[in-house]
């Protein structure tokens, strides 16, 4: 008896067609999957989806709101984009982060009198150290013992939260109302707003930058090219006597770096203080921008573009629709898996064998 | 000083249940060199399912019936992206997780709003008043069923070497005719199961409701603690028992307000440094699964 | 001769446009030792595959006791009475002795470990070895791993033992040690299929030999019938036909053998590349094992010998990917046995070597392959000089005739394409010594032809080469001087003019005491 069943069959040579044509059936079916719990909710996935992502751009004021709510995760996408760039996966940029903003409060709420100009480089430079810090303790260990770094940098992740709870519900709670939130950092620390009505500040573009030095950095200088090859081809790149166990120490060292960056500018530019939700998720969130962004400057941009787009239109539609703004949430991880087996698929070509 | 012990003993038991049954599923999941970072997700799930539908039927066994099923899809879904898909393990797992916790928080804000709603059937202790044996049968089941049969069907079973095999070498597998792939899915279907189980332990046995933060980071723990184990189930169930009692032993301790200095922040952050400091002293010793984060692709 | 036990009817595998094995048909009958020769990629390994049921033939039968088999995994080949010791061991080192024997025999269900230990140890005493079924796989030496792969096999009651290269990674009490294995076997009827490219170890144990090249049977010899230095012939296929194939060859214009241009004795420069006491081990065993060589400026001096015999390990040291235990290399005078790779470029060597896709880097362009080694040079004030990799680009593409743009991901281009940009690169460095392993391994002849004229010239130019190849042919029309190598030391030097294909063929085999 003969039966006809599907095998997937490695594809000799991608067309070109297929790479779009994966990413739009990816994204296709993601806005389908996620019609589903909004249809179920009792809301109309139209009209939903009109809010999550064309609304958000329809007003001045809510275009800056996105602008605010994709700035973390410029920093996170970015800090993991490079690490993985570079072959080291860096999943612990939400530990970082975390650390980061501590470290810009210890600094915000000690020296408080400082005036901005000394004050806002002191912050980030605390939050970059804050960063590399943390980043250390897998990359070493990964360098000198040959650990295996996924396990490290996550399991640091939940460490770094229960330090800031630690701090939160311990010395650092706020000394006048007694919440578990520090006390509010020097006036100087404020970043500044970028324009007036919104609340988009300076550590936007410090991420901007940050995104265009990774970009001139990985596509035209020859640290990129070294660093792009020790990712993906670790043993060619040795053969070419490119240091790769040197150069993925620095480069997770930069991403701590850049995650901590990212929580200072948090801290600074937004909460102004130090809280429990600092991250919001904003170093896992990281792995979902650089992923999908492609591991590219560019990408990383245009994703956090996305998903704050979406994280914004999701907190207008909770209100007005009645839908929880974690549907933002759902549709990102969902885009990131589809995208997944999108472009695993592509690899493949189906092919109906008969076997007997 | 005064440690109530059997109290203390019975809150340990009730922290480390659900961590017993999350950390031998992810080392099922483990030995075949498969690290999933889905776990806290489907955990999250578990409880999350596991009571809507308790709360829906009013029963509940169909919701950890529920719980499993849940936890099934989970392990498919994993299974698709990493085994079939031969995608990023790392990658594909946190997806997962990113998306059960997305999902559960939207469904339930979506079912209940703000309220905070309670079973009205939940599973009560068996051995009602018989001091420490008064227990959750999921308790039992973990310390006397799940734990030692997981050791018995590892070390005396072919399913058990062929999940060995597997983990370490996809080569040995293969020439000794084992379907590589079917016994990655066979474990992902029955390590994620186990993982919503240990999740619904929390809503259906323990608290009766559902709160968003019900896991918060036990999943990750459990990655600890297989580690912890060098994936072998005894030990790591020591490991769950060992952090339960030093938890337990600090809410005690905040009660009879001795040891008030010590943060039990502190205290929770143990099972990540211990494993981390372990990792650096014993690191070049530590034997992974020698397949661990590999794809195999036959041919 | 007795029924055979074992039999193939013209098995055919093809992978896309390659025939791995090409209408292959052979029998080992009962209490036969079948040997089967062939040069890496001659088609051995997939066969072996074929008929273990790891990969399916797209035409041709297995027969085994005059039924046809359908084999779709090796379950299937265990159950007809085939076992397969392959040449990479597929033991589980984390398992003990006893666990890897069960493997392939388990299901799902409990394992009676008592009745396991009871077969293992009568599969052991069978071929009269003991070996503590409790003890972990890691824990043991190579020769008690093969002899476990041995007693897997026979655990199944095999019928036709298949042996790969087993002889490959052993000592030389090991190689006794199996051989007494493989008579006892014979002794009691089993059939036994023995691969392997040493000739001295076929002439000794086997009844029969096949001799597989590309992919096809070429012959089939009664093993009291022939001699060793026919076999590396019929092995290699320079008597019957040359690697270029004639009827192409002819068809272009070209003869089949240039006249050698190096029959007059060079008189060769200082030495430029010298190698003395060189020790590298691999696994644990001295696979270069104390050589000394010397080439000289304006010279290319070939190695031959059986593949395996140290040649590789000999080209990771002088790249630095794999580092001797003793003896020292010198470039030019400068000791390079610890350098890292810049510093050895930087002496003057370059680089050709057999694992072409391994050195370079698939995802990137061709422009960024051909400066991946001197990046440093092509960098203007921190950043990369675009436009002057991309010059260099196209003056390499043109003068090496690489069909590609500079934008091209090397991945997509042809082996022929792939081994011209690592020519480049190696080459526009002006190295004073190029070692080149197999650099001509499964080109078209174009290419072939090509790659040979760089060399001279480079020669020409005087600089080194120390070429390594299994191709006869090829060392003797393009090398000044040949040297012999067996188990990791040289056995013989000749130069070009007197090296034939005999005396080659005898120092290779370990015949003649040159």
């Amino acid at each position: 008896m003969a039966r006809s069943l599907p095998h997937l069959v490695l594809r000799g040579q991608q067309p070109r067609w297929l790479t779009p044509v994966a990413m739009a059936a990816a994204v296709l079916f993601t806005v389908v999957l996620t019609a589903i719990p909004i249809r179920l909710a009792g809301a109309n996935p139209v009209a939903a989806f009109e809010r999550y992502l064309v609304r958000p751009l329809s007003s001045q004021t809510s275009i800056f709101e996105v602008l605010l709510t994709a700035t973390p995760l410029v920093f996170t996408g970015l800090a993991v984009a490079i690490a993985f760039r570079a072959g080291y996966w860096n999943i612990g940029a939400e530990g970082q982060f975390l650390i980061g903003a501590v470290c810009v409060t210890w600094v915000g709420t000690t020296f408080t009198g400082l005036p901005a100009l000394v004050a806002i480089p002191l912050g980030f430079v605390a939050g970059a150290v804050g960063g590399l810090a943390w980043a250390f303790i897998p990359a070493w260990l990964k360098r000198r013992a040959g650990i295996d770094e996924v396990v490290t940098t996550l399991l640091l992740n939940p460490v770094a939260l229960l330090v800031v709870q630690g701090l939160l519900n311990g010395p650092w709670r706020n000394s006048s109302t007694g919440f578990t939130d520090s006390d509010r950092l020097g006036a100087g620390y404020d970043l500044p707003l970028l324009f007036s009505g919104s609340r988009a500040h300076l550590g936007l573009v410090l991420a901007l930058v940050l995104l265009i030095a990774t970009w001139w950095v990985m596509s035209r200088t020859p640290l990129g090219l070294r660093i792009t090859s020790s990712g993906l081809a670790p043993k060619t790149a040795e053969f070419s006597g490119i240091p790769v166990k040197r150069l993925q120490f620095r480069v997770a060292l930069v991403s701590g770096a850049v995650a901590g960056l990212g929580g200072a500018s948090q801290v600074m530019g937004v909460q102004h203080q130090l809280t429990q939700g600092i991250s919001n998720g904003y170093g896992y969130t990281g792995v979902i921008v650089a992923t999908l962004g492609g591991l590219s400057a560019l990408g990383v941009l245009l994703v956090a573009l996305l998903l704050g787009d979406i994280a914004v239109g999701a907190q207008n539609a909770s209100l007005v629709l009645q839908l929880p703004p974690q549907l933002g949430q759902v549709f990102g991880a969902l885009l990131l898996l589809s995208v997944l087996a999108a472009l695993s698929w592509r690899r493949y070509r189906i092919v109906w064998r008969r076997t007997p | 000083m005064s440690i109530n012990l059997i109290a203390l003993i019975s809150a340990m038991l009730v922290i480390a249940t659900p961590l017993v049954w999350a950390a031998v599923g992810e080392l099922v999941i483990e030995k075949t060199g498969i690290l999933n970072l889905g776990i806290e997700g489907t955990m999250v799930a578990g409880a999350f399912v596991g009571f809507v539908v308790a709360d829906l039927t009013g029963s509940p066994w169909i919701g950890l019936l529920a719980a499993v099923g849940a936890g099934v899809l989970a392990g498919l879904l994993m299974g698709l992206l990493t085994v079939t898909l031969g995608q990023n393990q790392h990658v594909s797992g946190l997806g997962i997780t990113l998306l059960l916790i997305a999902l559960c928080e939207f469904t339930f804000r979506v079912r209940y709003g703000g309220e905070r709603p309670r079973l009205a059937q939940k599973f009560h202790p068996l051995l009602d008043g018989a001091g420490i044996l008064e227990q959750h049968w999921m308790t039992y089941v973990a310390f006397l069923v799940l734990a030692p049969a997981t050791w018995w069907v590892l070390r005396s079973t072919g399913t058990g070497y062929r999940l060995h095999a597997v983990g370490e070498s996809f080569d040995a597998a293969e020439v000794a005719g084992i379907p590589v792939n079917t016994t990655r899915y066979l474990a992902l279907v029955v390590g994620s199961a186990m993982m919503a189980v240990g999740g619904s332990f929390l809503t259906l046995s323990v608290l009766g409701t559902y709160t968003l933060d019900i896991i918060n980071g036990r999943g990750w723990v459990c990655i600890a603690l297989v580690i912890f184990g060098t994936w072998r189930v005894w030990r790591v169930v020591a490991g769950a028992l060992l952090f339960a009692v030093t938890d337990a032993l600090q809410l005690q301790l905040a009660i009879t307000d001795l040891f008030s200095g010590v943060p039990r922040e502190l205290m929770l952050a143990l099972p990540y440094l211990v494993v981390i400091a372990a990792l650096a002293i014993w690191g070049r010793s530590v034997h992974y699964p020698s397949q661990y984060l590999k794809a195999y692709r036959r041919g | 001769m007795p029924e055979a036990l074992l039999e193939l009817d013209a098995i055919t595998k093809r992978f896309g446009d390659l025939v791995a094995n090409e209408g292959i048909s052979l029998q080992v009958a009962p209490g036969e030792v079948l040997a089967m020769l062939g040069e890496n990629g001659a088609g051995k390994s997939t066969l072996m595959k074929v008929i273990y049921g790891l990969l399916r033939p797209d035409s041709g039968r297995l027969v085994m006791d005059g039924q046809e088999l359908d084999i779709g995994s090796p379950r299937d080949a265990m159950r007809a009475g085939i076992g397969m010791v392959t040449q990479e061991f597929s033991l589980v080192e984390t398992m003990t002795v006893a666990e890897n024997v069960a493997l392939s025999a388990v299901g799902w269900g409990r394992v009676d470990a008592r009745a396991t230990q009871t077969r293992v140890l009568a599969a052991m005493e069978r071929i009269g070895v003991h070996i503590e079924p409790a003890r972990l796989v890691s824990s043991l030496s190579i020769g008690e791993r093969q002899r476990v792969e041995i007693i897997k096999a026979l655990f199944h009651d095999c019928r036709v033992l298949i042996l790969d290269e087993p002889t490959a990674v052993l000592t030389p009490q090991d190689i006794r040690a199996l051989f007494t294995t493989v008579e006892r076997l014979r002794a009691e009827g089993l059939g036994v299929l023995f691969v392997s490219h040493k000739l001295k170890e076929v002439a000794e144990i086997s009844d029969r030999v096949v001799v597989l090249r590309r992919g096809k049977l070429v012959a089939e010899r009664r093993t009291s019938q022939v001699g060793p230095e026919e076999l590396a012939s019929l092995m290699m296929g320079v008597a019957q036909a040359p690697l270029v194939d004639t009827e192409a060859a002819a068809a272009l214009g070209m003869p089949r053998t240039r006249p050698t241009t190096n029959a007059v004795h060079r008189s060769s420069g200082p030495p430029v590349l010298e190698v003395a006491g060189l020790v590298v081990p691999r696994e644990g065993r001295d696979v270069v094992d104390g050589m000394d060589l010397t080439v000289h400026r304006g010279e290319i001096l070939g190695i031959a010998g059986i593949s395996g015999n140290g040649q590789t390990e000999l080209v990771e040291a002088l790249c630095g990917t794999r580092s001797p235990r003793a003896g020292s290399l010198r470039v030019d005078g400068v000791d390079i046995t610890t350098a890292d790779v810049a510093d050895r470029l930087g002496a003057g060597l370059g680089r050709l070597t057999e694992d072409r896709r391994g050195s370079c880097v698939a995802q990137l362009s061709v422009e960024q392959n051909l400066v991946l080694e001197d990046l440093d040079d092509y960098t203007r004030r921190g950043s990369l000089d675009r436009r002057a990799v991309r010059t260099h680009a196209l003056a390499m593409i043109e003068q090496f005739e690489i069909r590609a743009e500079p934008t091209t991901p090397v991945g997509t281009l042809s082996g022929g394409n792939i081994q011209k940009v690592l020519l480049a690169r190696a080459l526009h460095r002006r190295p004073r010594i190029l070692l080149a392993a197999q650099p001509t391994r499964g080109l078209d002849i174009g290419t072939y032809r090509y790659v040979h004229q760089r060399l001279e010239e480079l020669r020409d130019e005087g600089a080194g080469v120390l070429l390594v190849s299994e191709d006869l042919d090829e060392l003797r029309t393009l090398a000044d001087r040949i040297v012999v190598v067996l188990r990791g030391q040289i056995v013989g030097e000749l130069p070009a003019s007197e090296a034939t294909n005999e005396r080659l063929g005898a120092l290779m085999t370990g015949q003649d005491a040159a």
